[in-house]
């Protein structure tokens, strides 16, 4: 077993398995206010500390996790619903008008870097979570476009395909059935990259306000939260950032191990 | 190399042509009219039409955008609503702090990436490698603005080394000035800085391994030669792509790190005119960082075909 | 004292043994051609001499280049001696020249690694180089790219590089394997020339017997990480013992047994066909122009025929082979089956498809690496209105390419070269078609395997009375199986007619240039 992938996909999958729980349990009401028990450090009784409302701060990561999954989870879901099929399109028609119009189009968002995005929809729509969701969904949709395109356009040139073709098999047919099975390592790496940068991406567009609006706990704002009160309690900020960090950490490594497990077979296939 | 810049000049004429169309379409489909979101719920009829005539949204649609990107040619941003004063002017303070900031850091990343990166791909596998490849996986995995917030705690409230925010100001001296940028820039440059180092190792370790890095051998270059002379100009490409598409998330980073430290830059403008309304700042500075996203990949670009001569005959 | 004293080498890769008490001397200004299919330790022998292995690569025993003991070298001594006492040469020229850097940089840094001269004189000495390889500074300045060059002309350049300091041992990987039979013919003459104009030794590495045959002192055959046998050329060929060497002569030259089963109809009938391709605008507003890769070419196969269509790279044959199989229009002319446009309005006609198919020369591209051999072998069934038996289909196409039923449920990568190749075949044959168009086939295969395949297809066509058209740059191959022959060049058929009258008595000037091309064993 390959150790990046063993500690990535213990690393993320805890937090993945935090949001589930968060479900049905946590251990305090994340929404009350508690005056009395307020800004308290980590203690057996919480077990990360308290804010500035005496909410449980282990709480309410577990409750974070849910927005933070949830929000990178359909962004990464919708880049790749659009971006795949628009990238196998380029590719089996390529230099054609609509592999142009593809491929310009990509250019076109990479120049909205995705809080422009968020920003442009938040001037215009309002801040909330789902609007976090469109725009980090938009800007995943030309990065599955361009890996599927540039690893799609190599795979037309191999003989199985052509073989497909003089077997009386169409474009779309193809792509289905040669070019999408051969690309699917690629989407599983490049997904799980997706995914950490749209939880990174997520906690940016929250600490700034443009994301899930209270109150909704999302780790961004409650670091936003304790900008404020840093100097005498910096527990606020050390462990929702922490989390961030560690699902981050957990699925880079998991995608590289992926990677390195998938990739060989690949290229000894090949050769 | 001419036929090919020229040609890279018109497309990038193409592409701001239609993100200011797509930038313009976006504040248009505005729900209702944007005189009247502007002003919020209980605005008077005349103050409505003030506004209106102020914005041009009188005319008919193309004769608006027409209007826009005219006046935006000339330097002429509209004026803000908020604050009654041209937006270029807004705009023009605010770069000063935000360009340099996004430069700062761009410059701080490749100054650490490169060695980084050359150094974990020629020593690959060994302690060096393993410990810059761990670092880089902290690096890419931590949200810049929470690195921020720690290093505020740590050099500004802890040590007193720097300020905890706000800018000194370039009438302060350019050290002055330069200092109060630093926090930021670490804390943007970091992030950047890991990528660029994992992709330079990478792409290195893929052209060490190229056949004509073992002509170069065959030639009698050590290791190290073969290196510096035929693989890392080779192993440039895949970076420079990199590094412009760096410039968009440095600038886009920039906005957020700028809230962190009370920085009165572009980031901090555009919030503010958020929580204001103010679309007209909203639109301008929007496309204006959408017009240097443009720009630095038109240099990237030509940078491409100064490194690789293939690329100068095939566009 | 011999100039290279290969003794008792062994070389490990990460503990896989690779090399075997390998013996072998290389006289100064000697030629010793090195022979072995691949994976027989060829390369490696040459990667041990020059000290460039592998990562994980271990070697012992003794390998003396001119009183230097390799093995027992620092690092620092060797990179003095690679380029200055000992060049060489590989077997990629499209990837092996530093493609961002002009050739006469390159070469010239040869010198430069070397010697202390200035630049001036550096690049003085590079140009010589290069004019000595043919490259005259006319048409080759020395501000030109790797990618301005033919595969050719860039294995021109790694041998300016590597004769530049005229090193007493140039080592020749696979030099030509990459290149067209008049380009490696020309190369070959090229090395063996300067070879003896310098002294030099020459170790010459090729899978080829015939290449060696007939410019090597000295040959030394391979097989598994071991000598099996070496000794004097020409004199070798009639004295030859070991059971492998005597396989590799008779194979190289195999002949498969064929029964005529000719008729005079004509199965497939090509008439005037034309197909141009549109290129890049030069400019934004010009014109568009085309590229015309096949010039009207018109010809039949006859049923139950073996038809070869002979050319070199960016002859046109790969296009026409798009056209015939209907995957491209043809902008003229004509392309029948049994009597029926292949190509209808804008739709290749499925009927017709039925009746061919094709086998690639990619053992290893030719399948989805995610299909079982079920699903790709049975993929032609795409083609039928009505299927046949599924599961005995698979079977009998199995078994006649003498593959078991139960390879079915196997993937790709679980076979070898040559296995590859028949479950190509088998793929090929399932839907019982009358043409198979058999595109460079064997050409990637090692001569024994494509010996065998050879075999089987003469086999197949004389059970299943098959008609072949036999793509291929490669004379010999054609020349042993086919009935007649085309000879295309630029886009046309400059020469067509009974192969053996072909190859006694070529008339066009490009047939004789080929032929003449073609290394011969004595």
């Amino acid at each position: 077993m390959n150790r990046a992938l063993t500690i990535g996909a213990v690393l993320s999958g805890a937090f993945a398995l935090a949001a589930l729980v968060s479900f049905i349990w946590v251990p305090y009401d994340v929404t009350g206010v508690d005056i009395g028990n307020r800004l308290k450090v980590p203690s057996m009784a919480h077990l990360l500390g308290t804010d500035h409302f005496g909410r449980d701060i282990f709480s309410m990561i577990m409750v974070g996790a849910r927005t933070s999954i949830a929000v990178a989870v359909v962004a990464v879901g919708i880049g790749m619903l659009i971006g795949v099929p628009l990238g196998l399109a380029a590719a089996a028609r390529k230099g054609s008008l609509m592999d142009e119009l593809i491929m310009r189009g990509n250019d076109l968002v990479f120049a909205f870097p995705s809080l422009l995005i968020a920003i442009m929809i938040t001037a215009v729509f309002g801040a909330s979570a789902v609007n976090a969701i469109i725009a980090i969904g938009i800007f995943n949709i030309p990065v599955f476009a361009r890996l599927v395109r540039g690893a799609a356009l190599s795979l037309w040139t191999r003989d199985y395909v052509l073989a497909a073709r003089v077997s009386g098999k169409g474009a779309a047919r193809i792509s289905f059935e040669h070019i999408l099975p051969n690309v699917t390592n690629l989407l599983i790496v490049q997904g799980t990259i997706q995914f950490s940068l749209g939880i990174l991406a997520e906690a940016g567009l929250s600490y700034v306000g443009l994301g899930a609006q209270p109150p909704t706990p999302s780790w961004g704002r409650m670091l936003a939260e304790s900008q404020t009160m840093f100097s005498f309690a910096p527990h606020l900020a050390i462990f929702p950032g922490l989390a961030i960090l560690l699902t981050v950490l957990g699925l880079n490594l998991m995608g590289d191990g992926l990677r390195d497990v998938l990739d060989p077979r690949l290229r000894r296939a090949r050769r | 190399m001419l036929r090919f810049v020229l040609k890279r000049l018109l497309s990038l004429v193409l592409s701001l042509a239609v993100a200011s169309v797509v930038i313009f379409l976006f504040v248009e489909v505005v729900p209702g009219d944007p005189a009247a979101y502007m002003l919020g719920m209980n605005a008077q009829e005349d103050t409505l039409n003030a506004l209106r005539e102020q914005l041009g949204l009188n005319g008919g649609l193309f004769e608006r955008y027409a209007s826009w990107v005219g006046g935006m040619l000339r330097g002429d941003f509209g004026t803000s609503y908020t604050y009654r004063t041209p937006v270029s002017e807004m705009i023009g303070e605010r770069m000063w702090i935000s360009l340099p900031l996004a430069l700062f850091a761009l410059a701080l990343s490749t100054a650490i990436a490169f060695p980084a990166g050359i150094w974990a791909a020629s020593k690959r596998g060994s302690f060096a490698d393993v410990s810059v490849m761990s670092l880089t996986q902290l690096g890419v995995a931590i949200p810049n603005f929470w690195f921020a917030m720690l290093m505020v705690l740590v050099f500004a409230i802890n040590l007193r080394w720097f300020s905890a925010g706000g800018f000194a100001g370039w009438d302060a001296g350019f050290w002055a000035a330069m200092k109060s940028l630093t926090l930021p820039a670490v804390a943007l440059a970091l992030p950047q800085a890991s990528i660029l180092a994992r992709v330079m190792r990478s792409s290195l370790l893929d052209t060490l391994g190229e056949d004509y890095i073992r002509t170069a051998r065959a030639k009698g270059l050590s290791r190290r030669q073969a290196l510096w002379r035929h693989a890392l100009r080779n192993a440039l490409i895949p970076v420079l792509t990199i590094i412009g598409l760096q410039f968009s998330f440095l600038m886009a980073g920039a906005i957020i790190i700028e809230n962190v430290f009370f920085l009165p830059g572009l980031g901090r403008l555009v919030f503010q005119s958020i929580s204001a309304r103010d679309l007209i700042v909203v639109e301008s500075v929007v496309m204006l960082l959408v017009f240097a996203v443009i720009v630095v990949n038109f240099l990237v670009d030509i940078a491409y075909a100064l490194v690789d001569p293939r690329l100068r005959v095939r566009a | 004292m011999s100039l290279l004293e290969i003794d008792g080498l062994n070389l490990e890769i990460h503990g896989t043994p690779i090399l075997r008490d390998v013996s072998l001397t290389v006289e100064a200004g000697q030629i010793v051609g090195i022979i072995g299919e691949s994976g027989s330790g060829k390369s490696m022998t040459a990667f041990s001499v020059m000290q460039i292995l592998p990562d994980g690569g271990l070697a012992s025993g003794t390998v003396r280049l001119s009183d230097h003991d390799m093995l027992a070298l620092s690092e620092e001594a060797l990179c003095k001696l690679r380029g200055n006492e000992v060049g060489m040469v590989f077997q990629e020229p499209m990837t092996a020249l530093n493609p961002i850097q002009q050739i006469g940089a390159q070469v010239a840094e040869t010198v430069l690694i070397h010697e202390n001269v200035s630049r001036a004189e550096a690049y003085q000495r590079a140009r010589e180089a290069l004019n000595r390889c043919e490259l005259p500074e006319d048409k080759f300045p020395m501000s030109r790219y790797p990618h301005e060059l033919s595969g050719g002309q860039r294995q021109r350049v790694v041998i300016a590089m590597a004769i530049a300091l005229q090193p007493k041992l140039l080592i020749a990987d696979e030099p030509t394997t990459a290149l067209d039979v008049t380009t490696q013919a020309e190369v070959l003459s090229l090395l063996k020339r300067l070879a003896r104009e310098d002294g030099t030794g020459l170790m010459l590495i090729t899978h080829d017997l015939a290449v060696v045959a007939d410019m090597a002192d000295h040959i030394v055959i391979m097989r598994n990480g071991e000598v099996v046998e070496s000794g004097p050329c020409p004199a070798l060929f009639d004295t030859m013992q070991h059971p492998y060497s005597q396989a590799l002569l008779a194979v190289s030259d195999h002949q498969p047994s064929r029964e005529e089963h000719v008729t005079q109809e004509p199965l497939l009938s090509v008439k005037g066909v034309v197909r141009d391709y549109a290129l890049p605008r030069s400019k934004l507003f010009a014109e568009q122009e085309y590229f015309r890769a096949v010039k009207g070419v018109s010809f039949n196969i006859r049923r139950g025929e073996s038809l070869g269509l002979v050319g070199e790279s960016g002859c046109g044959k790969s296009t026409l082979t798009r056209a015939i199989l209907g995957l491209e229009q043809v902008q003229e002319g004509s392309i029948l089956l049994d009597g029926e446009e292949v190509f209808t309005g804008k739709q290749p006609n499925r009927a017709v498809r039925r009746k061919m198919q094709v086998v690639f020369q990619d053992p290893y591209g030719s399948f989805n690496p995610r299909w079982t051999v079920r699903r790709l072998v049975s993929e032609p069934f795409h083609l039928l209105d009505e299927l046949p038996d599924r599961e005995a289909a698979i079977a009998e196409a199995l078994q006649s390419v003498g593959l078991v039923a139960a390879d079915a449920d196997k993937y790709i990568h679980e076979f070898s070269g040559g296995q590859r190749q028949r479950i190509a075949i088998a793929r090929a044959l399932i839907i019982k078609p009358e043409l198979i168009i058999l595109d460079e086939a064997v050409s990637a295969l090692d001569v024994s395997i494509r010996a065998q395949i050879l075999d089987l297809l003469a086999d197949l066509g004389t059970r299943f009375g098959l008609t072949y058209l036999f793509i291929s740059h490669d004379l010999s191959v054609v020349r042993n199986v086919c009935d007649r022959c085309l000879v295309m060049q630029n886009g046309e058929i400059v020469e067509r007619g009974v192969t053996a009258d072909i190859f006694e008595r070529p008339q066009h000037a490009y047939t004789k240039q080929l032929i003449a091309a073609v290394p011969r064993l004595p």
